[in-house]
C-alpha cells in the first residue's frame, strides 16, 4: 500500500503522456495530408530563424505591449517547468522536493524564489491578457471570427494558467518545513498567513491536493493543446524553421504549368503527338487548391500553428475597410477544415471518403480571397511567420485556371494581357507614343 | 525625347548599360507617362546608355499572376525573356515595383537572370557614382511623407533608396504612422487595380490617403505608379488636391534638378 501513490502517479503520467503522443501522431499524419515542398535548403538560415523568431520572439516585441507581456509568460512557462521535471521525480519515487537535497538549499531556494516570482508575473500577465481579450476594446479579439469556441479557447487557456500559478504558489504556502526554512519563498510567504488557521494535518492535505491537481492540470494542459489554438506553443520553432525564406514578394512559378508552357511554346513539338504510354491513365494535376490535400505541408502545419491573435487581420487592407477577408480566418477555417478531413479519415478506417465539402465555398468565399491585395502586411506581421497569402494565391489558382472564375473585370483584364500585352486595351504598336508626348 | 530602342541600338552593334523596362502603366496611363519622362531625362542628364523596347516590349504577366492565371503569366513571361534574352539583357531598370518584384524574383527559374534595379535604386546608385547630383535648393523646407509601395517595401525590403533620395531633396520629410514594413497598401495590389473593391465600409486609397493627410504634406511622394494613381483618387476624394501633389520621386529628383 505505501506504493501506491507512486503507482497512481505513474498511471496518471503515462495516461496523459500516451494521449499526448497519439494527438501528436495524429497531427502529423494531418500535416502530412498536405503537398510536399522541399524546405531543405539554407539550414543555417532556417536555424537562425528558428532561434530569432520562436526561441527570441522578435517579431512579438514589434508590438510592445502585448508583445512584452508575452515574454513573460513564455520565460515564465520555459523556465517554471524545470519544477515539473522535480514534481515528476517526487511522484514517481515519493520523494519530496528532491531537488533541495541535490543542490542544496542555497541554489534551491534561489531557483524556487524565482518560480515563484515567474508564477506571479504570469499571473499578472495573464490578468491583463484576460483583460485585453475581455474587457478592453481591443478590435483583433472582437472580429466576426473570433465568436464561440475561438474566444472561449482563447479564456480557457488564461484560467489555466491562472489556476496552475495559483496551486503552486499555494503548493510552496502550505508546505510547513518550507515556509520554516524560510528560503525561496518570496512570494508564497505572502500566502502562507491566509492558511494559519489550518492545523498542520490539514495544510499537508492543502499542499498534497495542489501537488496532485498542479500536475494533473498540467497533463491536461498538455493535452488540451491539440483541440487549441495553443498548439502554437510547440508549432512555433518547426513552422519558423520551415517558413519560407525568399522575398515575401516572390510567389513560387507552378512547375506543372512550366512544362505546358514550354510545350505550347516548343515550334517542333507535335501537336497531334499521341500520349507517353501509360500517361492517358494518369489523373491531370489539379491547379491551385480548392481543399486543404491541395495545399502544401507547410501551409498546412502553418494553420495548426495559428494561435489567432489577429495581428495579420489587423493590419490587412482589406479588413481594416470593411470587407470580408481576414487573413487569420483563412487561417482558421483551413485548419478546422484539415481537422475535418482527418476526422473523416479516422471514421473511415483510414482512408477519405468524399463528404461533399471542400476548403473553397464550404468556408472560404470567393470573396473573400478576391479581395486581397497581396500587400504581405498579414505576412510581415505574423509573429511565427506564417503565410496567409500563399493560401489565398492557390485558391486563386484554382478558381482562375479550373473554374475560370475570375471577377469580370479580371477576365477582361487578362483577355488584354493575351491579345495586346497590356492590361488595358491599348495597341502594343502604341507603346512608345509617351515619348513623343508633353 | 531621344528614346533609343533595343532593335535600333542592336542595328547600330551597340549594347547600351540598362535596359528601361517601361511597364504598361509608364507607357499608356497619361499620369504615369509623366513619370517615364521625369526618369528618362534624369537618365539623359546622368548621360546613362539606356534603351527602352518600345513596341517590343509586352506585360510582364504580374497582374495575371497575382489575379491567379499562372499559365498567361508563364507565357508572358517566357515570350519576354526571349526577347530579353536575344538582346542579350543584362541589367534592367523600370520605374514600376510589381515589374521589379517579377523579374527579381520570379523570371530567373524560368530563364530570365538580370541584375533588376527599381528606379530609386538606380538613380542612388548614380549619384553614388558622381555620375548625377541632386539640387536641394528648388523643394528646400516643402513638407512631404513618402509612402511605401507594398512590393518595393515588405516584398522586397527596399525601404532606403527612396528616402535617401527624398533627403538629398532638402524637403521636411515626416513619416506616416503606418510606414515602411507596416505601410498600410494603397489598394491597388494583387490586380485590385483592374476591378472594382469588394463589398466594405471604405476604399483602402482612402484610408491610406487619410494616414498621409495626417502628416500635413504639401507632397505625398511614392515609387509606384498604381500607388500614385491610388494615392492621387484618394486626395481628390478628400478634397485635397489643391493643397496637396502627389509625386514620383523619379518627378521630385527632374524638378529640383529643372529637367
Amino acid at each position: 500500500m505505501q506504493y501506491l501513490p507512486n503507482l497512481l502517479f505513474a498511471i496518471v503520467l503515462i495516461i496523459g503522456l500516451g494521449f499526448f503522443v497519439m494527438n501528436v501522431k495524429k497531427l502529423i499524419r494531418n500535416i502530412k495530408l498536405g503537398k510536399d515542398v522541399n524546405r531543405s535548403d539554407n539550414q543555417s538560415a532556417r536555424w537562425k530563424n528558428m532561434a530569432k523568431i520562436a526561441l527570441g520572439q522578435y517579431k512579438m516585441v514589434r508590438r510592445p505591449v502585448s508583445g512584452i507581456l508575452h515574454v513573460v509568460v513564455y520565460l515564465g512557462f520555459i523556465i517554471i517547468n524545470i519544477e515539473v521535471l522535480e514534481i515528476i521525480i517526487d511522484g514517481l519515487f515519493g520523494t519530496h522536493r528532491v531537488f533541495s537535497g541535490v543542490l542544496g538549499d542555497g541554489l534551491y531556494g534561489f531557483l524556487i524564489g524565482t518560480f515563484e516570482i515567474l508564477a506571479a508575473l504570469v499571473f499578472v500577465a495573464v490578468v491583463v491578457f484576460w483583460w485585453r481579450r475581455n474587457i478592453a476594446q481591443i478590435k483583433r479579439f472582437f472580429n466576426k471570427e473570433m465568436k464561440g469556441w475561438p474566444k472561449n479557447d482563447g479564456n480557457i487557456i488564461l484560467y489555466f494558467e491562472m489556476v496552475l500559478m495559483s496551486l503552486f504558489i499555494i503548493m510552496n504556502a502550505t508546505d510547513v518545513p518550507f515556509q520554516e526554512a524560510g528560503i525561496g519563498n518570496p512570494i508564497s510567504q505572502f500566502v502562507a498567513p491566509w492558511f494559519s488557521n489550518f492545523s498542520p494535518e490539514a495544510l499537508h492535505t492543502i499542499e498534497k491536493g495542489a501537488w496532485w491537481i498542479h500536475i494533473i492540470g498540467i497533463l491536461i494542459f498538455l493535452n488540451y493543446l491539440y483541440y487549441s489554438k495553443h498548439l502554437h506553443i510547440l508549432l512555433a520553432f518547426p513552422n519558423t524553421f520551415y517558413a519560407k525564406l525568399k522575398p515575401k514578394g516572390q510567389l513560387d512559378n507552378l512547375a506543372s504549368v512550366t512544362s505546358e508552357v514550354k510545350m505550347m511554346m516548343d515550334p517542333d513539338a507535335d501537336p497531334y503527338a499521341a500520349p507517353a504510354e501509360g500517361a492517358e491513365d494518369e489523373v491531370p494535376e489539379k491547379f491551385g487548391a480548392s481543399d486543404v490535400t491541395d495545399l502544401n505541408w507547410v501551409q498546412l502545419m502553418n494553420a495548426y500553428t495559428c494561435t489567432e491573435c489577429g495581428r495579420c487581420t489587423s493590419s490587412c487592407p482589406a479588413n481594416l475597410t470593411g470587407k470580408e477577408l481576414s487573413p487569420r480566418k483563412i487561417m482558421m477555417d483551413t485548419r478546422d477544415r484539415l481537422e475535418e478531413v482527418g476526422k473523416n479519415i479516422d471514421a473511415n478506417g483510414g482512408t477519405f471518403v468524399d463528404d461533399g465539402k471542400q476548403l473553397l465555398n464550404d468556408y472560404i468565399s470567393p470573396e473573400e480571397l478576391w479581395a486581397c491585395t497581396s500587400c504581405n502586411a498579414c505576412v510581415q506581421e505574423c509573429p511565427v511567420n506564417i503565410d496567409p497569402l500563399s493560401i489565398i494565391m492557390d485558391m486563386r489558382r484554382y478558381l482562375v485556371m479550373e473554374e475560370s472564375a475570375a471577377p469580370q473585370e479580371l477576365n477582361m483584364m487578362m483577355t488584354n494581357v493575351e491579345n495586346n500585352g497590356a492590361p488595358w486595351q491599348y495597341s502594343q504598336m502604341d507603346r512608345l507614343n509617351w515619348k513623343d508626348e508633353e | 525625347m531621344n528614346v533609343p530602342t533595343m532593335a535600333e541600338m542592336m542595328a547600330q552593334g551597340k549594347q547600351p548599360e540598362v535596359l528601361f523596362w517601361v511597364g504598361a502603366a509608364g507607357s499608356y496611363d497619361d499620369r504615369a507617362k509623366k513619370i517615364t519622362r521625369a526618369f528618362v531625362k534624369i537618365l539623359q542628364q546622368a548621360n546613362v546608355d539606356f534603351a527602352v523596347l518600345g513596341t517590343e516590349e509586352s506585360s510582364t504577366g504580374d497582374a495575371a499572376k497575382r489575379a491567379g492565371n499562372e499559365f498567361l503569366f508563364q507565357m508572358q513571361a517566357m515570350m519576354n525573356i526571349e526577347v530579353l534574352n536575344g538582346y542579350e539583357v543584362k541589367t534592367i531598370v523600370t520605374c514600376d515595383p510589381h515589374s521589379f518584384n517579377t523579374f527579381k524574383n520570379e523570371y530567373p527559374s524560368l530563364g530570365g537572370k538580370y541584375e533588376v534595379f527599381h528606379h530609386t535604386q538606380f538613380i542612388k546608385k548614380l549619384i553614388d557614382e558622381g555620375r548625377l547630383t541632386v539640387d536641394d535648393t528648388n523643394l528646400k523646407g516643402k513638407r512631404l511623407t513618402y509612402h511605401d509601395p507594398c512590393y518595393l517595401g515588405r516584398a522586397n525590403d527596399v525601404y532606403e533608396s527612396p528616402r535617401d533620395l527624398i533627403r538629398r531633396l532638402g524637403v521636411n520629410l515626416t513619416e506616416m504612422k503606418r510606414s515602411k514594413s507596416t505601410a498600410l497598401c494603397c489598394g491597388a495590389g494583387g490586380a485590385q487595380m483592374f476591378k472594382e473593391p469588394e463589398k466594405g465600409d471604405k476604399d483602402i486609397n482612402v484610408l491610406r490617403t487619410e494616414d498621409a493627410l495626417e502628416t500635413k504634406p504639401q507632397i505625398i511622394a511614392t515609387g509606384c505608379p498604381y500607388c500614385n494613381t491610388m494615392m492621387t483618387d484618394g486626395v481628390k476624394f478628400k478634397e485635397k488636391e489643391s493643397q496637396v501633389k502627389v509625386q514620383d520621386i523619379a518627378e521630385l529628383i527632374a524638378e529640383a534638378n529643372n529637367l
